[in-house]
């Protein structure tokens, strides 16, 4: 079980809704995908409009966590009303705190997103941070409150996977009792799997899903990775070694020369 | 009055936020409002009184990743 602010979760994938082909694609496919957090935004509604209400019908009927996101922001004051916006009118507390430090990374700028995490947390949010590897930050985060972290695998929507992954696996070890969610950049299944095979505790993913040919196949891919990589981690990894190590054993070997 | 709506300037007669959300045909539960940078909860919208030139966001939910 995964516990995320004291909710407890049977999947460990948190997935998007945007970028599907269509609505019906994108609800057949957080169906498949098991997820039970969905990420969701604000945006400016035209008026007489109501598409934001039909949309937002078709995941309340789905019955899932919903983590309104503050993507787009690049400040602290934008993410922190935006966050208010989203407890106002989605009755949650939960908020995906993005504050973005560079338009061609999408790089959070982790000054803007501790500061905003310190107002939001000590507003009574429930922050998940989206946040680079950097420990230090990290630690400035748990300290604002936030109890649980968000480190890129790779810029949003890149599909390039785990770049580095010495720095999440460095997250992973000085923080053992953080829930880790990997969130960004992951672009195929085996990235999912390796993720948690790092001993992460779940992964953040959208546009791998909603931009493959089959969304709805490829959200039931995520999901078999992602419980294969974790199964994985708690079975005890073997490491890579430098020469052969046969797997037949060598004693009682016929000699026939 | 002229308002600046989601970063349209309006000429808009409107008392309160919720009779301009009204005046424009906004329908349903499901949006969110801010004035001049901050959060106007919905319990607050009809006691809310909008003066010339406030600016006024008004969002809905929308797909998010």
């Amino acid at each position: 079980m995964l516990t995320l602010y004291g909710t407890e979760l049977s999947s460990r994938l948190l997935l998007g809704t945007a970028r599907y082909p269509s609505p019906a694609i994108m609800e057949e496919a957080i169906r498949a995908s098991g997820a039970q957090i969905v990420t969701v935004s604000l945006r400016r509604e035209t008026a007489g409009g109501g598409r934001g209400g039909q949309f937002f019908e078709v995941i309340r009927s789905l019955g899932v966590h919903v983590l309104p996101n503050t993507a787009g922001c690049h400040t602290a004051k934008e993410a922190v009303l935006t966050a208010r916006m989203a407890r106002d009118l989605f009755a949650t507390d939960w908020v995906k705190l993005e504050v973005i430090g560079h338009h061609d990374t999408l790089q959070p700028d982790v000054f803007a997103l501790v500061e905003a995490a310190q107002e939001l947390c000590a507003d009574g949010f429930k922050v998940f941070p989206y946040t680079t590897a950097d420990l230090v930050v990290a630690e400035k985060l748990l300290e604002a409150g936030c109890e649980v972290l968000m480190p890129w695998a790779s810029p949003i929507g890149s599909a390039r996977g785990l770049v580095d992954p010495a720095s999440l696996v460095s997250m992973r070890g000085h923080f053992p009792d953080v829930p880790l969610i990997v969130d960004a950049g992951l672009g195929r299944p085996s990235h999912a799997a390796q993720a948690m095979e790092l001993g992460y505790d779940a992964v953040l993913l959208n546009t791998a899903v909603a931009g493959a040919a089959d969304p709805v196949a490829m959200a039931r891919a995520f999901a078999s990775a992602i419980d294969a990589g974790h199964a994985g981690y708690h079975a005890g990894l073997l490491e890579p070694r430098d020469m052969a190590v046969p797997s037949t054993p060598v004693i009682g070997k016929a000699v026939f020369a | 009055m002229k308002l600046i709506i989601n970063g349209e300037q309006q000429e808009v007669e409107a008392g309160t936020l919720a009779a301009l959300l009204t005046a424009l045909d906004y329908e349903g539960d499901w949006l969110a409002t801010a004035l001049n940078g901050d959060l106007v909860s919905r319990g607050e919208r009809a006691r809310t009184v909008l003066n010339d030139g406030d600016r006024i966001e008004i969002l809905a939910p929308k797909q998010g990743g």
